[in-house]
């Protein structure tokens, strides 16, 4: 796509976060659209392009009486949003839409008006995973990290610190659903959830939702809100089933999507102010800050462990608090995306100061696909 | 078996040959006629030359422990074996394989990546042997 073609100019989460208890789903998209139309002025009949995932986009544009010439029912998991972003972008620039509303709503904790999980018996995944007792992304997300640990030495401890500085940031964070901080020690002895992994290494479950507003960048002056603009933008996909992974130690999905976004961004990795990686389990962050080339191979635990990635490192990650201590809906990719939108907006909690180039890069499934967008507030 | 609550694969037209090997006892794959690529999951056609000639053989149902999970949030119907290891064998011919382990302690001391392991067919329907791994030898 064009570089800062297009803006982000409406952007928001659902007022309430965590345990929702008293909102079903296509309530949660409901309130944080209409959230983000106030954000940046707009009405229903100013949106004509709508995306979603989980939920039909049909019912998110008939809930919220929107009549769209542009849909995206794109749903590749939690980095969805990502994917509706970089599709939004280029139909605003091809002219199928003017204005693209992006909803993510889940009750991922409540389960009010909530799907059911679980694969059908004959397709491929109820053949050849669900048999052997895999129990949901804990037992299956899991399941490369001994493999990534015997070839390039990552310790417990350091799987762990993980968790330790993503608290850091969530100890910032008012919303944020754990802000106690923890010690390697604490996760380490936290509750056993499918070894290696323990309960600290995994994300929450919790209700709650967000949407974005999109529009040409000809128009983001107009808004009143600061525009983010789409700087760089990459998807793709690997596997449905996480058994069939090629590299147990590398995400295929995040090398080709990173890599995408970085060369239509044309910037480098030193350029980058601010980082978002969705972190549905401890050992996500270090995937991606290889697959991304912000490290070399084997070196991202050390990177982390080292405070590159703590407030006041070099490389500020997952400044919410991330999908282990902010919130984890279940398709969380909207919530990295709404963080990068505060840091360039400059009204994040813990605002990484004069932030102008941030990424979200976010997984769908278990390592079955990717998205990545780089965004700028600098026209 | 009757008595069987876990997940019990439904084969479709594709994958039905690979079902009725385990029930026979053999773990079968698929090689491309054109490539000999070898192929799994299932499917016939091959994903990387696209030749819809491909031909079913009997694996050696060898290979190693490739990685693995244990996981002590038990599915339904796992209840009694938990916490029970989840993994991975990459077998001789390439493909990798979503197992249980058998005949061996579900513990990180006993399950030692690389290790060689055996397939075995354990039967959880009138229909359908699930193919699972123990260590070789074991």
């Amino acid at each position: 796509m064009k570089q800062k073609s297009v803006a982000i100019v409406g952007a928001a989460e659902t007022t309430q976060m965590g345990i929702i208890p008293d909102m079903s789903v296509i309530e949660l998209h409901a309130d944080a659209a209409l959230n983000a139309m106030a954000d940046c002025g707009l009405k229903p009949s100013d949106i004509d392009g709508v995306a979603t995932a989980g939920e039909s986009p049909v019912a998110v544009a008939h809930h919220l009486g929107i009549t769209p010439t542009y849909v995206d029912g794109t749903s590749v998991g939690g980095c969805s949003f990502m994917l509706h972003v970089r599709h939004a972008a280029a139909a605003i620039n091809e002219g199928l839409a003017t204005t693209v509303l992006i909803t993510h709503g889940e009750s991922g904790r409540s389960r009010v008006g909530a799907g059911r999980f679980g694969p059908a018996a004959a397709s491929l995944q109820g053949q050849f995973e669900a048999p052997y007792g895999a129990s949901g992304p804990p037992s299956m997300f899991t399941i490369p990290v001994l493999r990534y640990m015997k070839e390039l030495g990552l310790t417990h401890e350091q799987l762990a610190m993980v968790a330790v500085v993503q608290r850091e940031w969530a100890g910032m964070n008012p919303r944020a659903s754990f802000r106690d901080p923890i010690t390697v020690e604490d996760v380490l002895n936290s509750r056993m959830i499918a070894y290696p992994f323990r309960l600290l290494e995994c994300c929450l479950v919790t209700d709650g939702g967000g949407a974005l507003i999109l529009t040409s960048a000809s128009r983001a002056k107009d808004f009143p809100t600061k525009p983010v603009y789409i700087l760089g933008t990459g998807e793709s996909t690997e596997t449905p089933m996480v058994s069939q992974m090629e590299d147990f130690t590398s995400s295929k999905a995040f090398r080709v999507s990173g890599k995408k976004a970085f060369d239509e961004a044309g910037i480098s990795h030193a350029d980058v102010d601010h980082l978002m990686i969705y972190d549905a389990f401890a050992h996500l962050p270090i995937y991606a800050l290889e697959d991304l080339g912000f490290c070399k191979r084997g070196e991202a635990a050390g990177f982390i462990w080292e405070g590159n990635t703590r407030p006041g490192g070099k490389l500020p990650l997952n400044t919410n608090g991330g999908g282990l201590s902010y919130m984890h809906s279940g398709m969380y990719g909207m919530y990295a995306l709404q963080e990068s939108v505060r840091q360039l907006r400059g009204t994040a909690p813990a605002q990484v100061p004069g932030a102008k180039i941030s990424i979200s890069h976010g997984v769908g499934g278990m390592f079955a696909a990717s998205g990545t967008i780089i965004m700028t507030n600098e026209k | 078996m009757a008595d069987y609550r876990k997940p019990i694969p439904q084969p479709t037209p594709e994958t039905q040959p690979f079902w009725d090997g385990t029930k026979a006892g053999e773990l079968r794959l698929q090689r491309c006629d054109a490539c000999s690529n070898v192929i799994f999951p299932p499917r016939p056609f091959c994903p990387r030359c696209a030749s819809r000639s491909v031909s079913w053989f009997k694996a050696t149902g060898k290979g190693k422990l490739w990685s693995y999970v244990i996981n002590h949030r038990p599915a339904p119907g796992f209840e009694q074996e938990a916490p029970y290891a989840i993994a991975v064998v990459k077998l001789d011919e390439g493909p990798h394989m979503m197992t249980n382990i058998v005949d061996c302690p579900q513990t990180p001391e006993a399950l030692q990546l690389d290790m060689a392991m055996e397939v075995v067919f354990q039967p959880v329907s009138e229909t359908i042997s699930l193919p699972k791994f123990r260590p070789a030898g074991a």
